[in-house]
């Protein structure tokens, strides 16, 4: 019974998903929507691929990682490569884009996540610096003054990819591997000592997020006409943090709305920047402050409607769950 | 000759590193804490610096005893309002509260006085330079060396021979049973983040002097770098963190001198995973074995 509400539940979303995607098909091609508003969608789609990876790496795992915007940078200029350079055609793009990411996060996730919490943040951090002072210095693709790209995302991929990682992400949370990588987050002593491979599941947490964040890489490129090395700096690993830790760490739909929310805060505040950092920064601090767990926690949008169907059936309180 | 030049410079560079350095190491040391804003109360006290300069006309001590004042104060004001509240929280939460108030430094800054660059005047120290075996020593690196030495020496005196120094060892050592020895924890917290303020103020007030060019923004990097600087003396270690940064510094400087200045940068972050993955205690660490 549980499995077919599921089931039912999981069509249910990718059918309302499909009909608002062609619903803002036809307005977007009919020019109901102008181009800011156009604009400001396409950014809470990268977003929310964006939120989502890190999600998974900060979430669920529990690996504090602020390097997110070098794998950005590593799907971004892979994919720019492949069309600019090799004019291959955009899907190819956008899966080398997510392949070179995660190969770079293995790479960097091998070493790195033998290290813990402050320690494992500062070397992600490095790394994603590493990542920009290697894209500045080689000439191939444009070193400082950057790249040119066409424009090649359209909505209908955009909504697709923002589908998959979704789909992809929760799925995969809700799976052994998932619940394994939950555990780790928990208590990873534990979780060794249960017998989980903890190394293995880090890095595959690590390589999964990578390779959704080379996505978003690939489709901003696309979005943007240029690509520079400034813009993968580790303001926008912060940026991305900001929607991880508002929405709640180990809550996907709180990534998913922080995403959404901040997007559209920060693209009607874009002609005063340092009035947007002024404000980011308060709420982060307010926020772990006040309320460290996050806007909805560990707990899922979706679990508030489902709370007063399962009260009389006494399941367990929602809180206890520490399952996103 | 040229090697050694560098070398000269790079020393210069690296004790700027260093005392940094010191404020991340003594304060990690003391609330396992790292403190993102640390590389922002340095440009705050580089700002305090040239404006004690140009504004109120002053020399450069005075204007270096104004900035490490004012740091001291603005750092303490940080702990108490930012992070004493998170004393018990995740180690997690603390971080993204120090990020938040880094953040909240650099565009409260550029809010309150936009972004542009300001130089310091030059002749703020009139010293002539050394001639020394065929190299040339300029006035400044002697006054930063001079300076940075001074404030290393003062605070080893300060951790080592004196009763603060002795509850900051106590605290950083085991919390707990120093408050049951009745040390008023609270208060050498404090102190911790004052004394490491002082020193990245004065650091600030250093690197302007020394590099003429400050902006908002300009604590970032150096920051980031004193980090690593502390990260490879072993964090925690008030020696490790001068020798780090002096380390640090050197090698910067040698890469450029080997024709890479661009990837400058990008140096001080691979001796950062290196020394991660290969010795995370630290150039002057112990290995300490996890405990469950």
């Amino acid at each position: 019974m549980n499995i077919l509400k599921q089931a039912k539940f999981f069509w249910t979303s990718i059918v309302l998903a499909i009909v608002f995607s062609v619903i803002m098909q036809f307005l977007i091609t009919g020019g109901t929507l102008n181009q800011f508003y156009v604009n400001t969608l396409f950014f809470i789609g990268i977003n929310i691929i964006l939120a989502t990876s890190l999600h998974l790496i900060i979430g669920i795992t529990g690996q504090f990682s602020i390097g997110h915007a070098g794998f950005l940078a590593v799907g971004a200029y892979a994919s720019a490569i492949m069309t600019m350079k090799l004019g291959l055609p955009f899907p190819v793009a956008i899966l080398v884009g997510g392949l070179a990411a995660a190969v770079a996060g293995l790479i960097i996730g091998i070493p790195t996540l033998r290290l813990k919490g402050d320690y494992l943040a500062i070397a992600t951090l490095g790394f994603g610096e590493i990542v920009r002072i290697v894209f500045l210095n080689i000439d191939y693709v444009g070193g400082a003054s950057g790249m040119t790209v066409s424009h090649l995302t359209t909505w209908p991929w955009l909504v697709a990819c923002v589908v998959l990682t979704v789909v992809v992400i929760a799925n995969f949370t809700n799976s052994t591997h998932g619940r394994a990588c939950i555990s780790i987050r928990e208590n990873e002593i534990a979780a060794d000592a249960m017998g989980i491979n903890t190394t293995f599941y880090k890095v595959t947490a690590f390589a999964i997020g990578a390779f959704f964040a080379g996505i978003a890489g690939a489709l901003y490129a696309h979005n943007f006409y240029i690509i520079q090395p400034t813009n993968f700096g580790f303001l926008k690993s912060f940026d991305i943090l900001i929607f991880v830790v508002l929405g709640g760490l180990g809550s996907m739909s709180g990534a998913v709305i922080a995403a959404i929310l901040l997007t559209i805060i920060s693209t009607y505040l874009s002609s005063y920047p340092e009035v947007r950092m002024v404000i980011y920064s308060l709420v982060l601090i307010t926020m772990m402050l006040f309320r460290p767990q996050g806007l909805l926690g560990t707990r899922e949008i979706t679990s508030f409607f489902k709370a007063g169907k399962t009260a009389k059936g006494g399941v367990q309180h929602d809180d206890k769950k520490t399952v996103a | 000759m040229e090697v050694i030049q560098q070398l000269v410079n790079g020393i210069s560079l690296g004790s700027i590193y260093a005392l940094i350095a010191l404020g991340y190491t003594m304060v990690y040391g003391i609330v396992k804490l790292i403190n993102f804003a640390h590389g922002d109360i340095f440009m705050v006290g580089a700002f305090i610096g040239f404006y004690s300069i140009t504004i109120l006309d002053l020399g450069f001590f005075p204007a270096l005893l104004i900035s490490m004042v004012a740091c001291a104060i603005f750092g303490v004001l940080i702990e108490r309002i930012a992070y004493k509240p998170l004393r018990n929280a995740t180690r997690i939460a603390a971080l993204i509260t120090a990020i938040g108030v880094s953040l909240f430094i650099e565009y409260g800054t550029i809010y309150a006085r936009g972004a542009q660059p300001e130089a310091y005047p030059d002749g703020v120290v009139s010293l002539k330079s050394l001639e020394l075996f065929g190299v040339k020593i300029s006035g400044q690196s002697i006054l930063i060396l001079g300076t940075s030495l001074f404030l290393m020496i003062l605070l080893q005196f300060i951790v080592h021979k004196t009763k603060i120094g002795k509850a900051m060892r106590a605290v950083s050592h085991d919390m707990d049973a120093a408050k049951l020895m009745g040390i008023n924890v609270n208060n050498t917290i404090s102190a911790t983040f004052a004394i490491g303020s002082a020193l990245a103020g004065a650091a600030g007030v250093i690197f302007g002097v020394y590099y003429t060019k400050i902006e908002p923004l300009m604590g970032i990097i150096p920051g980031l770098k004193a980090f690593v600087a502390a990260v490879l003396g072993g964090i925690g270690i008030i020696p490790g963190a001068m020798a780090g940064g002096l380390v640090l510094g050197v090698i910067e400087s040698l890469v450029s001198a080997a024709g890479y200045s661009l990837w400058r940068d990008g140096v001080a972050f691979v001796v950062l995973i290196l020394i991660l993955i290969f010795r995370p205690a630290g150039l002057f660490g112990k290995n300490i074995r996890e405990k469950v």
